[in-house]
């Protein structure tokens, strides 16, 4: 790259301005003053040149810290919770106490319930929304008609959506689908809320998908007769396969470290799920409760080991995902 | 037949579209519906001026929680952000392609690290280390450490968002710079930063954002008293920010649980003031990131 030297010919830069910019006056005989010009301007460029080292030392500081952070975040996390991680706190459920005794097999289930339901309930639609903004909405924009404000309205309620933060959506899952809609503290709340609270993520990844995908692509399968909605289904969305799977992926991240949303509306029993309607306990949760209610810190430790490394690999998967749309493009 | 079929699937997914606005709607719709006996009884003049919160005796003060979501958001842009813009600096002028494939995905992760998780090494961790500090009163629990946690969070935030505005400034002014013989250092601090500038405050409000909306990891690590912040006496000012606090977003998980009548709906009002608040934040990165794309 050419950032990589760039600093090195800008060192020696500064030499040539100087002579350009004032050494114009100096006439022949006058050589001390001229030595001693030289000698401020050499004193300018050394100086400059250790401030640049002062600040690149600096910038590397920055992005060593923010390494730093991660290593010791995650490290801790997981050297003080591997002591309690093995197959039997894996498969065993909690029971309760103000110990916190017994395993989290209830939580990773009912963590999977609910990744299950959201990712099941936000995924079509929002993929349905992306495809309407992206592939239908362009002709509309141009048009100024009702479409067109629909539109742009649509455009303002993905962006505030994503910003809404998430105990906002607890709130509103709190009271609407816990007590409006009686549901009470279920799944059912839980995962339509935490659906809300995905949307935008997943609606957002698979727009980008679709403006990834070559036009020449749709032109293609136009050209051959395809109406708009098999072009559609036929051509745009297998191209943009990949970039959609990023974006639930990323999602089921989000799910799986959400902890305000479930707070409010999945009720927090450590009991296994039996139906829609029976609340229950995330993986997440399990830690909040763990570390604020019993004051168990080896078994919270474990959790969140278990939390931080599905997350690594999570973001490993979204890695090779990304990775291969690039090789493909 | 394909036509017809075409026009109704286009009409779907415009329904589908519009889920998303219907979603703003419902949440703004149900958290006032919720809020309105208490905006009504207590009214929002009364929340916003009065000092104290004690639901038992009908006292709906907001401004001890407003004072700490401020105050702790306040002490994360200053620890954080000099470090997020560092590393957006770092990753988009001065990094290796090596290193720079190192550093990013790490400040991808940390955004995945649930917040639990951060909340639960403040509170190991950090508190300990935070209580070390010989202040009267000082427990450990408190703004700073608070700050300490959240500054980590909107790192990600803000290096990306400041890394894209950053690349995003024409190559040409930079070369432009480097020709008139300044070090690359000088160009970036009078060239690429100004250059990025935009871009990098919208950064810094997003994270912002989502400093006043964090819950689970401030509830563990900042006490959750309801007080006025203050320094502790007869020590430095600093000491301000070791006093316990709460936050608006810890206000309604800590109590919702068991409010009911009033008070819960004093909570719902509290969501409202949150509400409003992040979207005045946020539509100022908005339209900082739009003003950046059309100058």
């Amino acid at each position: 790259m050419a950032d990589g030297n760039a600093h090195t010919e800008g060192a020696i830069m500064p030499r040539v301005l100087a002579h350009k910019g004032s050494s114009l006056g100096n006439s022949r005989g006058q050589g001390s003053a001229t030595s001693y010009m030289l000698g401020r301007r050499r004193g300018y460029a050394t100086l400059q040149r250790w401030f640049q080292r002062l600040g690149f030392a600096g910038l590397w500081f920055a992005g060593a810290v923010s390494v730093l952070v991660l290593l010791l975040v995650v490290g801790y996390v997981l050297s003080e919770g591997v002591g309690v991680l093995n197959w039997e706190f894996l498969s065993t459920a909690p029971k309760g106490g103000l110990s916190g005794e017994g395993g989290i097999s209830t939580t990773i289930v009912t963590t999977l319930y609910l990744v299950a339901l959201t990712v099941g309930i936000a995924t079509p639609l929002g993929v349905a929304a992306a495809v309407y903004l992206v592939e239908y909405a362009g002709e509309a924009a141009s048009r100024r008609g009702l479409v067109g404000i629909v539109v742009g309205i649509a455009r303002f309620g993905v962006e505030t959506l994503a910003g809404v933060p998430s105990i906002i959506f607890g709130l509103f899952g709190y009271a609407l689908f816990v007590t409006t809609l009686n549901l009470g503290f279920s799944l059912l709340s839980a995962g339509l809320a935490g659906a809300c609270l995905i949307l935008p993520v997943i609606i957002r990844t698979t727009e980008e998908a679709l403006r990834a995908v070559p036009r020449t692509y749709r032109e293609g399968s136009l050209a051959l007769g395809a109406t708009q909605w098999q072009t559609i289904s036929g051509v745009v969305l297998p191209a943009a396969l990949p970039g959609i799977m990023t974006g639930v992926i990323l999602s089921v991240g989000r799910v799986v470290s959400e902890t305000a949303v479930f707070y409010v509306t999945l009720g927090g029993s450590y009991k296994l799920p039996t139906s829609l309607l029976s609340g229950g306990r995330t993986m997440a949760l399990h830690v909040y409760y763990l570390a604020m209610d019993t004051r168990a810190f080896d078994k919270a430790m474990g959790t969140a080991a278990v939390l931080v490394v599905s997350i690594v690999l999570i973001n490993v998967a979204i890695n090779l995902l990304s990775r291969r749309l690039q090789k493909n493009m | 037949m394909t036509r017809l079929v075409d026009r109704a699937i286009k009409y779907i997914l415009l329904a589908a579209a519009s889920i998303s606005i219907l979603i703003v709607f419902m949440i703004a719709y149900f958290t006032c519906r919720e809020a309105w006996p208490a905006l009504q009884q207590i009214g929002l003049g009364h929340m916003l001026s009065t000092l104290e919160w004690r639901p038992q005796r009908e006292l709906y003060g907001l401004v001890p929680m407003l004072a700490g979501s401020v105050m702790v958001t306040l002490g994360a842009v200053l620890l954080g952000v000099p470090l997020a813009v560092g590393a957006a600096v770092f990753l988009a002028e001065v990094a290796p392609r090596g290193v720079a494939n190192v550093v990013r995905p790490a400040v991808q992760l940390l955004a995945g690290i649930p917040s639990v998780v951060y909340g639960l090494f403040g509170l190991v961790v950090l508190v300990p280390l935070v209580r070390q500090i010989p202040v009267t009163g000082n427990t450990g629990f408190g703004m700073l450490t608070a700050s300490m946690v959240l500054a980590v969070m909107i790192l990600p935030t803000v290096t990306s968002v400041s890394e894209d505005a950053i690349r995003s400034v024409p190559r040409e002014y930079k070369e432009g710079s480097l020709a008139l013989g300044t070090t690359h250092w000088q160009t970036i601090l009078g060239v690429i930063l100004p250059g990025a500038r935009s871009g990098i405050l919208a950064g810094i409000i997003l994270g912002i954002g989502r400093a006043l909306g964090e819950t689970m990891a401030m509830i563990m690590v900042i006490g959750n008293s309801i007080v006025m912040p203050a320094a502790a006496e007869g020590s430095s000012p600093l000491s301000l920010f070791l006093s316990r606090a709460r936050t608006l977003t810890g206000n309604i998980a800590v109590e919702i649980s068991y409010a009911s009548g009033l008070h819960e709906s004093a909570l719902f009002a509290t969501g409202v003031v949150l509400f409003v608040l992040i979207i005045i934040v946020n539509s100022a990165a908005r339209l900082m990131l739009r003003g950046e794309q059309h100058g």
